[in-house]
């Protein structure tokens, strides 16, 4: 008696699934693109990583290519490559995020407090301009800035008789060039997010306090930051998420294959793209890859995990 | 009247904002500068720049530099032509599909809408990396074809969060009573939700719009044939290597002889100049939509 039951309410929710799927079809097939696009494009390319582990040989393919084990990591770990490249991916990824941040924040404080809004609009015009430049203009720049025998810098170091630098071939002026250039870049958008949240704070608290006679950088100190902290930590923690991942973009076209400046400009994306494009490694490249991408997941995970023990709102998931 | 009110504030409150105006005219003029120094060093001629390097006033004025380029523009006009037609086909699938997806995992009686966005979202997670992706690519048949120039923008989970809040401030009562009556999902995505949802759509169409037409990256991955080159893929080689360098303002020929008096220095600006044109010359009337849509997403999201 009990076993009919059992299979009866089976039978039942088989039903209740297939109901509901002829039910929602025309919204599954609304959302089937999507679904198709993660699978294919991000979820098939997971099983890729099996590459790490073999020495891929073109004629055989992935499946048959050698097992090869770790040899494809311990290459990259013993070559001091992966210290190199994990140090300055962390590192400029860092101060990327605190120096933007610190700017971004700055930039909307003071913006907002200027009274004259032409001055305001046309500043914030100006501002925002280099996030529609693309980074290989940048690059275009940079040369105009730098290059040793036309760059304006040397022609300013010569008129004044100093030596002129060659930065192509002298690493140490690349954190700074890097830095200040990914500050720059940035600073237009984050300043708008951050000016978007200080117009939604309650005027009449500013008023009060300034009727309490409260200073100008105490209202700021007390009222604007706290105010400003959830965009923060949220800006922040989204940012924190990709702190394994270098900007591709913005260091291979400022740097490209300059060889000279690798220990200070090579970060783990930089690597991964020349040693798959150039030097074909496509085990060595596909160990390096998955290295970040477990690197990355576990910083996720435990970023997220530390703000939802300080502060349950600002977590992500 | 507004100049008492503000002599009557205390001094340091007068000093904060004049401390606020010195700050942000810096920050303002560093926008702009190095794009007038590089305007500057392309109508700059190129003995000057050669003997003197480059300056913030162009001094000896010279076109030559663009006059060179646009002897040879078929490779511009072709790169030109490569990148109008992936910036506005991508942008628009990519709208479409984003604003879908976005429609269906917001709607409250999808039974599976959770499971579907966790699924998206994981991909932001974890990944397998560059190279199983390349190669899938690759084996799809994506060399030398421009839809591997589209593919990597169709969706951006960021984008279907952004959409998907902003649809949830629209009430849910507009979707249920068309379903009473009878409609179909797709009908009311397409007659009711996009024309409310216009403001959120325009955001990802500017923001698409403009990562597609600064594309390179993909562009070096995957094309090989200069006929098929972007734009900023071309200014880069250009950028990066001598010998494209000297096919342009020499002709299809590599003449290397002759090349020492061709404009080289003053046309890589001036190349980097015509790349950026048209974003140049919308940016001052797009600007504020932009800073509006940054406003929906920081808001919503």
């Amino acid at each position: 008696m009990k076993k009919v039951n059992a299979t009866n309410t089976a039978v039942l929710k088989r039903g209740g699934f297939w109901h509901e799927v002829s039910n929602n079809k025309v919204l599954l097939l609304m959302v089937l693109p999507a679904i198709l696009y993660f699978l294919i494009f991000h979820y098939l390319p997971m099983f890729g990583v099996i590459l790490a582990f073999k020495k891929y040989d073109y004629a055989l393919g992935i499946l048959k290519s050698e097992w090869i084990g770790l040899k494809n990591f311990e290459f990259f770990f013993k070559s001091g490559q992966a210290y190199t490249v994990t140090r300055n991916t962390f590192l400029y990824n860092i101060v990327f995020i605190l120096l933007g941040n610190f700017m971004q924040l700055a930039a909307a404080i003071f913006l907002t407090e200027i009274g004259s809004k032409k001055v305001r609009k046309t500043a914030q015009t100006c501002i925002f301009f280099p996030y529609f430049i693309s980074w290989v203009v940048v690059g275009a720049f940079v040369y105009n800035l730098f290059s040793y025998d036309y760059g304006m810098v040397n022609s300013i170091l010569k008129s004044l008789s100093l030596e002129p630098i060659n930065v192509y071939t002298e690493p140490k002026y690349w954190p700074f060039i890097l830095v200040i250039l990914n500050v720059w870049k940035g600073l237009g958008y984050g300043s708008v997010v951050y000016m978007a949240t200080i117009t939604g704070i309650d005027t009449s608290i500013y008023e009060a306090a300034e009727i309490d006679g409260a200073s100008i950088m105490k209202r700021i100190w007390h009222i604007t930051i706290p105010s400003l902290r959830a965009t923060m930590i949220t800006l922040i923690l989204l940012a924190l998420g990709r702190v394994f991942r270098g900007n591709l973009t913005m260091f291979y076209s400022l740097v490209g294959n300059n060889g000279l400046l690798y220990n200070y400009t090579d970060v783990i994306d930089t690597f991964t793209f020349r040693t798959l494009l150039f030097s074909n490694d496509i085990g060595m490249s596909s160990a390096v890859g998955f290295y970040q991408s477990v690197l990355c997941f576990v910083f996720i995970m435990l970023a997220n995990a530390i703000v939802k023990k300080v502060d349950d709102d600002s977590a992500l998931f | 009247m507004k100049n008492n009110k503000f002599n009557k504030k205390p001094i340091e409150y007068r000093v904060f904002i004049a401390f606020s105006y010195i700050f942000v005219i810096i920050i303002a003029v560093l926008g702009v500068v190095p794009f007038i120094m590089m305007l500057s060093g392309s109508f700059t001629s190129e003995s000057y720049i050669v003997n003197h390097g480059y300056s913030l006033i162009p001094k000896f004025f010279s076109v030559a530099a663009y006059k060179t380029i646009f002897e040879n523009p078929q490779r511009i006009i072709s790169s030109y032509a490569v990148t109008i037609v992936i910036t506005a086909v991508g942008t628009i699938i990519s709208l479409f599909l984003t604003t879908m997806t976005a429609y269906v995992l917001q709607r409250k009686d999808f039974p599976w809408r959770n499971k579907i966005s966790y699924f998206i979202y994981f991909t932001t997670l974890f990944s397998g990396g560059l190279t199983p992706w390349y190669m899938l690519m690759m084996k799809m048949g994506m060399k030398n074809n421009l839809i591997s120039l589209i593919i990597p923008h169709l969706f951006s989970v960021f984008n279907i969060l952004i959409v998907r809040n902003y649809m949830n401030g629209i009430p849910h009562e507009i979707s249920e009573s068309a379903k009473v009556d009878g409609a179909n999902d797709f009908l009311i995505f397409v007659k009711l939700i996009i024309p409310l949802s216009k403001p959120v759509i325009a955001t990802i169409a500017l923001f698409t719009g403009l990562t597609i037409w600064n594309e390179w990256y993909n562009c070096m991955l995957f094309i090989s044939d200069q006929n098929l080159y972007t734009l900023q893929y071309y200014l880069y080689n250009m950028l990066n290597n001598a010998t494209a360098m000297k096919e342009l303002v020499s002709g299809t020929s590599v003449d290397l002889l002759s090349s020492t008096d061709l404009p080289a220095e003053s046309a890589k600006l001036a190349m980097a100049i015509i790349a950026t044109g048209p974003i140049l010359l919308l940016y001052p009337f797009i600007q504020k939509y932009f800073v509006k849509g940054i406003v929906i997403g920081a808001v919503k999201g």
